[in-house]
């Protein structure tokens, strides 16, 4: 479980990322953190691996303060995925996955099989081992990148709006193998986004911010459909333009059309 | 005879190459002096660059010292350091104004190195749990390699150029055969020894050429070959 | 100080030889690298040759290519003809490599919108890829004016005299201040040039100034 207590990140100039930020993101579900540039939430993410430190309050995984804790020492224990970058170029994919693995003196033959195990769980074809990222596409780029964090078996997944960078064909792919991947492991996962469909998809709670680190609204995708807690909400979420609120229509009420008279689907009565 | 005959005839001549003053002597002693010079800089300066590199923590005076360096005239800095020192000392001094002159290219080498990494990598690299020692030499260092050598390169330029002129002290190397040929009217000796010092200079510079590409770690370079890959294969 | 006051004449009168065996070079290298350069940019197939060409000149030591450039061209070697063809050849070498990467950083929109706006191939160059270039190119040339002022001391050693005279006479006469004067009015000289230069490109490039300016801001 990760606690936020009161967290707040000012910087010297005078910038807040973070106000008075409490959330308890529960163990082995996703928790996503959506909302636009610069409020805050990717600083939040920080804090956990403490790449930041809080200026005040304390952040807390199952009850132990992080800040107690040595940074390179918990972020070996946490995994950490990021939107793009972040592969070391002159490391083969093999080595990347296993980078602190290899660094903690993790025998070869060890690390192989369990680099292998990972490739085959995010989906990448084990010859693709030898090769170096920059030949890779960028969604193979990202599998890679969720392979080296999971490789440890982590507790806990960051991730740092890890799918931003690709196409919407790819990104959904990798949406679904994530929530596989989830459905196996069940970590606890503290997820960051701007895309408040992905949030939807993803999250088992869905926290909404303002700037500041301020929560605007936080519940089950349903939960905040349902009641949007204000005319910010309502924006964000779509809600607004009548992009949210469907009816059937149609002969044999058998065609969804949106509150702007779009067509969003089709109603399926297998379910 | 034209002049570049008559170096020519001057360069074949057998006797060139026996005894103290020969061509292989003096080719040695130019060589000992630039060796020496950029060991010792590269001790001093790549440490430093990279330590300015990998904190960000006096950035400005990179910039600042390389300008100043290609402004100050290695002829003067050198004959000023053997007076200041003594004539006795001039061997120290002028491989202390040799030093001075392949330090900035050097650390603007190691400076730039780092910093054109992107800053995402190493921003990862820190995330995985790797110490401060281990960014940077497994990821800083290797990543760092071409424009490192780059800055040698830049570096052995200036101290080649520069060690002809410490013959003027009355130290040795390929100078000397120049430096002493002018007031004598040797033209031949003069041109000769001329084209020996391009030859060494295209020599060395070659050399650390083909050693700035191989140091292109692996993986950088596959990636700028690989515009077959397909698009976002998935 | 008394050494340098007590020769202020030879200090001006040699320091006023530097300054006029280092522009020529300078003045050169932009006339003849800029238009080599955009010729090596312009057409790729040149450009290997060109930079290898200028590479390897670049490579000699300065008191060799004063022994070679009368080799080569039948001039006298203790001439400041001598110096200055090989001070020019440097210039150009250092200066080539600058034009072409000023003509390559040029984004072909702007050429490419220029030509939409009816500009011919030599009108487009002049009035929209030259004054583009701008920044680089004066970036360039601050680099060529620094490393010609500090290598006309080298001339002194083929009897050209300038304040590379100060090193080798008050080497031979073991007079410190005077080797230190010379030293100190080189770095003088280098920059006054250079803020020649950078207040001509405030002249010419005026936007040049106000787009860093901007730059400054938003990054601060």
């Amino acid at each position: 479980m990760i606690r936020f207590d009161s967290v707040s990140k000012e910087y010297a100039g005078g910038t807040t990322a973070v106000k008075d930020f409490s959330l308890i993101a529960p163990t082995g579900s996703i928790t996503v953190l959506v909302g636009s540039s610069g409020c805050g939430k990717t600083t939040l993410l920080r804090m956990v691996n403490r790449m930041v430190d809080p200026t005040s309050g304390s952040v807390f995984i199952d009850d132990t303060d992080v800040s107690l804790r040595n940074p390179v020492e918990l972020r070996r224990s946490i995994g950490y995925v990021m939107q793009s970058g972040g592969l070391l170029p002159h490391k083969t994919v093999g080595d990347n996955i296993a980078t602190v693995a290899k660094l903690r003196g993790v025998a070869k033959a060890q690390r192989a099989i369990r680099v292998r195990e990972l490739m085959a769980m995010v989906g990448l074809e084990p010859e693709l081992a030898t090769r170096y990222p920059a030949q890779l596409s960028g969604g193979q780029q990202q599998r890679v990148g969720v392979a080296r964090a999971l490789f440890i078996d982590p507790n806990i997944l960051l991730m740092d709006e890890p799918f931003g960078a690709v196409d919407p064909v790819v990104r959904a792919e990798l949406q679904q193998e994530l929530l596989a991947i989830q459905k196996r492991l069940a970590k606890t996962v503290l997820f960051v986004t701007h895309d408040i469909d992905e949030a939807f998809l993803l999250g088992d709670q869905v926290v909404i911010l303002e700037s500041g680190g301020h929560v605007v609204q936080k519940g089950t995708p349903a939960e905040i459909m349902a009641n949007p807690a204000s005319d910010f909400v309502e924006a964000f979420i779509g809600a607004n333009r009548g992009k949210r609120s469907l009816h059937l229509s149609g002969e044999d009420n058998t065609i969804v059309v949106d509150g702007a008279g779009r067509v969003a689907g089709r109603l399926d009565s297998g379910r | 005879m034209s002049l570049l005959a008559q170096a020519w005839q001057w360069l074949i001549d057998a006797q060139q190459y026996s005894g103290d003053g020969s061509i292989p002597i003096r080719l040695l002693e130019h060589l000992c002096f630039t060796f020496a010079a950029l060991g010792l800089a590269t001790l001093i300066a790549i440490p430093l660059g990279y330590f300015i590199g990998h904190t960000g923590r006096g950035a400005l005076w990179v910039v600042g010292i390389t300008g100043a360096a290609r402004a100050l005239p290695s002829f003067g800095l050198m004959l000023l350091l053997v007076l200041v020192l003594g004539v006795s000392a001039r061997l120290w001094a002028a491989i202390l104004a040799l030093v001075i002159l392949a330090i900035p290219p050097l650390i603007a080498g190691a400076y730039a190195g780092i910093q054109q990494i992107p800053r995402a990598t190493i921003d990862a690299a820190r995330a995985q749990g790797m110490t401060e020692w281990q960014i940077l030499f497994h990821v800083e260092v290797p990543l760092s390699m071409p424009l490192v050598f780059g800055g040698l390169r830049g570096a052995t330029l200036q101290v080649v150029a520069t060690v002809t002129l410490v013959a003027y002290v009355g130290l040795g190397g390929l100078g000397y055969e120049i430096i002493q040929g002018i007031p004598l009217r040797r033209f031949d000796q003069t041109i000769g020894t001329a084209i020996v010092i391009v030859a060494l200079a295209l020599v060395l510079d070659a050399l650390l050429a083909f050693a700035t590409k191989l140091s292109v770690p692996k993986g950088v370079s596959a990636g700028r070959l690989a515009d077959v890959r397909a698009k976002d294969a998935g | 100080m008394d050494w340098f006051f007590d020769n202020i004449g030879l200090v001006l009168s040699l320091s006023l030889d530097h300054i006029r065996l280092s522009a020529i070079p300078i003045v050169v290298s932009f006339f003849v690298a800029v238009p080599l350069g955009w010729v090596a940019h312009r057409y790729a197939w040149s450009k290997p040759l060109v930079l290898t060409t200028v590479g390897l000149l670049y490579t000699i030591p300065s008191l060799a290519l004063f022994m070679l450039i009368p080799a080569l061209l039948g001039i006298s070697v203790l001439s400041e003809i001598n110096v200055v063809i090989a001070l020019s050849v440097y210039a150009v070498a250092i200066m080539v490599r600058t034009a072409a990467d000023a003509f390559a950083s040029i984004d072909p929109a702007f050429l490419r919108s220029a030509t939409a706006l009816g500009y011919s191939e030599s009108g487009r160059h002049y009035a929209v890829e030259l004054p583009l270039a701008g920044p680089v190119l004066l970036a360039g040339i601050r680099v060529v004016s620094v490393s010609t002022v500090s290598l006309v001391t080298v001339g002194v050693l083929v009897g050209v005299p300038s304040l590379g005279f100060f090193f080798t006479d008050g080497f031979q006469r073991r007079i410190i201040p005077e080797v230190m004067t010379g030293v100190v009015m080189t770095l003088v000289i280098a920059l006054l040039f250079d803020l020649l230069l950078v207040l001509a490109g405030r002249l010419i490039l005026p936007w040049a100034r106000i787009a860093e300016r901007e730059h400054k801001q938003a990054i601060s």
